[in-house]
């Protein structure tokens, strides 16, 4: 029998949240609350060199003098920024050599959420570093990749490891005073991947980094660094998991990615934070600040997003295309649903001449939540030639929920072009009717228009991620459409 | 005009030209304390209370900035840093309007309206269809006349708060243009509004209009801001314009102004069921010009177009800010803004499609396409939709690029050369919105400006006040076939 469409609807949107469970693990934590005294405490717990203190403490005092930004559309009760664990970290005895050492209740954490630690899954071929709450607790196949000369690691361990890249590097693509939220994580950033591809160095797996938050009332700060020297080419994938919680926990990240010449750096995110009840409740605030610099001729750096949780995301993964002939690439799928907020997009800074960017996104909205892009493409005077493709749509499924599109769009030459495209509505009548004539259900068909529709950007995805997404999708929206 | 008198009273002050940059918030605020008495002798209790409300709204605001999201790439300081005056009203028998200015679209029969300074200027001859209830009038006049209309309408629109200019106009405005027509009427002529400044002195003028359209009946209205010297001036208006049910407006506005002054239009367009506008901007020169069109689509079954073009070049600055609210369910709205960018000019396009909740089978386009000449002119687009609702067809594009080489060599390898085929291409590109003006008369006046414009003739001649190439003979625009 035929169900009604509206309660299709329903059930696509209400897929339940299966990585909500817990985890109890002995933590060490910090006091509640900011103040100098906690940033020194996370550097003296890390064993930080002096620079990096130094660093942190700059940053805090910036932040001190900067307000939250208010112009994204979002709406969401103020962040008491001292009531929150600016540090957990599951307590660890010693160093860990080998996997047998590792807590057994983190390994069945990240083997109930999928996640292989274990060697023997070598065969999936991807090189994990495991973050729970925040601190890298074990990076796999380190071995392997370091043979050639790839360093993959936790970010504190790369600041014992290979100090001087670090400071060579990090703030250099997003400032400690970027944003509020930059600032933030600048201060009391805890860990994070660290990854340095040498000079022509074909990285042979998918690099991975699994972000967990598990303790209550944290506030997850991870830091991550890419570096692709001339010539390289790494792939490399972020995934993301809570458990519910009624409260709202904050998400403060920075991705830095850098791209010398002839360098290619993938990144794909797969973004399923807890994104609070039904009723709106609970959630990650998730304040994320990814930005990659195509610092040399010919480099590329490609940003893949499938964002699906979150109660709020705030989320513009950017590159500066400095380097002549540089590429940069943006693919998103953000799903919103119940009373999520999603306000996010890209932003591609041409500079080099010749230099090519591509944005796609695909916003689909359900229930109540709002969905937004918000996207700039500024061509400045040098970019000569510079060429931009922009096209973002949005599908809505229900009448209570929002679609946004904020698109700015700055050209300061007469030789580079600019595309920009957009559209907004539901799935439409006739294509539903179309796959009901042809035998197929209406719940399949949605299934089938909405993985269609996402499909430009889930295609970019490495295969290990795009079965994840694509299963994710239609979790997200199991039951939504009328 | 019973005004006059008070108005002298008004020019003096701190108007005196002995402050400098006059323009300050606080300075306006003392101005305003000093005349809002005078203000009220002839002012409504109403109309009093709605400026002291406007004051208030500009006082807590304060000029526009680029912080200000919408104002972001439009700067009003390197405007208002002069010395201007409120302009009082002129004595009626020393205008020689055909003096300072005459029409220069040739064969263009219209109902002309000119405002000198802000102010409405009588003109000989009246409406032929006042017989019908069809009035134009000063805004003065109406208040007089009129109180019941300008009770349900006048200030209903234009916001007081969130648009500070706007507010200022609301608390200054001594006068502007009023018209009216009844229910049933279509309105025969064409009425034109010209909108003059002519002064010594550096003006600051708060032109307010209003046009009410009653059921089913029809207006072509065009109005036109033109400079007739070269003196600095800002002028700030502001028009709410209302159609009732199966109303239908044509209207153009043409800009014209010169490298010095600064006009910022704030238009409120009211729309209620069944309604149909065409809204045409036309902007050929002028130093800072910054269009508000504000379109609320509030009952069923309305439409609108708002279109425009723009050609700029040297160092001026045209914004076009267009809000379509999609209030109620069933309207239809499209956008479309081209424009051409030479020498250091600089465009904006800021786009804003509301469709608020339950407005559903709403279908609504924005485009916005421009053209650079120059590297360093320079071009901000944001087409910006916000949708609450879920059975809506919306979409919107926004383009930024040269001229197209593939048409450019298909036109060389034709023998065409490079200056002609780049002024075919540019004039192609223009008249797609010239194309849609109705009024063949205007459509042909526009079509030449165009194609003057694209030559460069214009920003020679027609910025020349004296318009000694267009007072007598008609100049052929046409592009000359033989010689490409």
């Amino acid at each position: 029998m035929e169900k009604d469409p509206n309660n299709i609807l329903d059930e696509v949107t209400q897929g339940e949240y299966k990585y909500g469970f817990y985890t109890d693990i002995e933590m060490e934590t910090a006091p509640r609350g900011l103040s100098e005294d906690t940033i020194r405490f996370i550097s003296a717990k890390k064993n930080e060199p002096e620079w990096l203190l130094e660093f942190r403490l700059n940053a805090y005092r910036k932040w001190l003098g900067m307000t939250e930004p208010t112009w994204a559309h979002l709406h969401h009760p103020p962040i008491n920024y001292q009531d929150i664990i600016y540090y957990a970290a599951p307590k660890k005895k010693k160093e860990l050599a080998s996997l047998d050492e590792v807590d057994p209740e983190l390994i069945e954490t990240f083997n109930k959420l999928g996640i292989s630690l274990e060697e023997q899954k070598r065969l999936t071929g991807v090189a994990v570093d495991a973050v729970i709450d925040s601190v890298s607790v074990k990076t796999t196949f380190s071995e392997t990749l370091e043979k050639q000369g790839i360093i993959f690691c936790s970010f504190s361990e790369a600041v014992q490891k290979v100090p001087e890249l670090v400071k060579q590097y990090m703030g250099t693509v997003v400032p400690s005073d970027d944003n509020y939220f930059a600032a933030l994580n600048s201060a009391v950033f805890s860990d994070g991947s660290f990854c340095y591809i040498p000079k022509g160095v074909r990285c042979p797996i998918e690099l991975s980094t699994y972000f967990r938050i598990n303790a209550a009332n944290t506030g997850q700060f991870e830091r991550t660094l890419i570096i692709g020297d001339e010539g390289s080419y790494v792939s490399y994938m972020e995934g993301c998991t809570a458990p519910m919680r009624d409260e709202n926990q904050l998400h403060a990240a920075i991705v830095e990615i850098i791209a010398l010449k002839d360098a290619e750096v993938k990144y794909s995110t797969v973004q399923n934070w807890y994104p609070g009840n039904k009723q709106g409740e609970g959630g990650i605030y998730n304040f994320v600040t990814k930005r990659g610099i195509c610092k040399g001729n010919n480099s590329k750096i490609s940003w893949t997003q499938v964002e699906t949780g979150s109660a709020i995301t705030w989320k513009y993964p950017s590159v500066v295309l400095m380097g002549d002939h540089s590429v940069g690439e943006f693919y998103s799928v953000a799903v919103t649903n119940n009373y999520q907020q999603a306000d996010t997009g890209s932003k591609m800074i041409h500079l080099g001449k010749n230099t090519k960017s591509t944005i796609i996104s695909k916003g689909i909205s359900a229930g109540y939540s709002n969905n937004s892009y918000r996207g700039l493409v500024k061509m400045t005077k040098r970019a000569e030639n510079a060429r931009n493709f922009s096209q973002c749509d949005s599908l809505l499924l229900g009448d209570r929920c929002g679609a946004h599109t904020f698109p700015y769009i700055k050209t300061e030459n007469k030789t580079s072009i600019v595309e920009h495209e957009a559209t907004t509505s539901k799935i439409s009548d006739d294509q539903l009717f179309y796959c009901n004539q042809r035998g197929i259900g209406t719940e399949s068909a949605i299934g089938l228009i909405v993985n269609g529709y996402a499909r430009e950007v889930l295609k970019q995805l490495p295969m290990e991620f795009a079965v994840e997404a694509q299963k994710l999708l239609s979790i997200s929206l199991e039951g939504s459409v009328g | 005009m019973d005004q006059v008198g008070s108005l002298n009273a008004l020019n003096t002050g701190i108007m005196d030209g002995t402050t400098t940059n006059y323009n300050t918030r606080e300075a306006l605020l003392k101005l305003f304390d000093e005349r809002i008495a005078g203000y009220a002798l002839n002012d409504s209790p109403e109309l009093t209370a709605m400026r002291r409300e406007a004051i208030a709204g500009f006082a807590s605001a304060g000029f526009p900035h680029t912080k200000m999201e919408k104002w972001r790439n439009t700067d009003l300081t390197r405007v208002l840093n002069h010395d201007f005056k409120f302009p009082e009203a002129p004595v009626m028998a020393e205008v020689d309007l055909e003096e300072i200015f005459r029409c220069e679209v040739p064969g263009f029969d219209t109902h002309m309206i000119a405002q000198l300074n802000g102010w409405f200027i009588e003109r000989g001859a009246g409406l032929s269809q006042a017989a019908q209830g069809v009035v134009v009038c000063s805004m003065a006049e109406a208040f007089e006349k009129y109180p019941d209309i300008i009770a349900s309408h006048y200030g209903k629109y234009a916001p007081v708060k969130e648009n500070s200019l706007s507010a200022l106009n609301t608390a200054f405005a001594q006068d502007g243009v009023f018209v009216f027509v009844p229910d049933n009427v279509e309105v025969n002529e064409i009425v034109q509004i010209v909108n003059l400044v002519h002064s010594a002195d550096p003006v600051f003028v708060q032109p307010r209009n209003l046009v009410i359209l009653g059921k089913n009946s029809s207006l072509r209205l065009v109005h036109c801001d033109d400079s007739v010297d070269d003196q600095v001036g800002f002028i700030n208006a502001v028009s709410e314009i209302v159609l009732s049910e199966n109303a239908r407006l044509d209207h153009y506005k043409l800009q014209n102004k010169n490298d010095r002054s600064a006009l910022v239009n704030n238009v409120f367009f009211h729309l209620e069921a069944g309604a149909n506008l065409s809204t045409n901007a036309i902007s050929l020169n002028g130093g800072l010009i910054r269009n508000e069109v504000y379109v609320r689509l509030n009952g069923r079954g309305s439409h609108a177009d708002i279109l425009g073009v723009y050609l700029m070049d040297r160092d001026q600055h045209i914004d076009n800010q267009v809000f379509v609210d999609h209030a109620v369910p069933d309207c239809t709205s499209n956008e479309l803004f081209k424009g051409i960018l030479d020498d250091q000019a600089s465009g904006v396009f800021n786009g804003h499609i509301l469709v608020r909740k339950d407005a559903q089978r709403t279908n609504a386009y924005q485009n916005n396409k421009n053209i650079l000449i120059s590297d360093k002119a320079v071009i901000d687009t944001k087409p910006f939709l916000e949708i609450y609702a879920d059975d809506v067809k919306c979409s919107h594009g926004a383009t930024v690029g040269q001229l197209d080489s593939e048409a450019m060599f298909y036109l060389r390898s034709r023998g065409i050369s490079a200056d002609n085929a780049r002024m075919l291409l540019m004039y192609a590109f223009a008249a797609e919105i010239v194309n849609k003006i109705s009024i063949p008369q205007l459509k042909q006046r526009i079509d030449d400006l165009v194609k003057k414009r694209l030559r460069g003739e214009l920003s020679i001649c027609d910025q020349c006040v004296l318009h000694c190439n267009s007072r007598e003979q008609k100049v052929s625009f046409e592009i000359d076939m033989s010689k490409i």
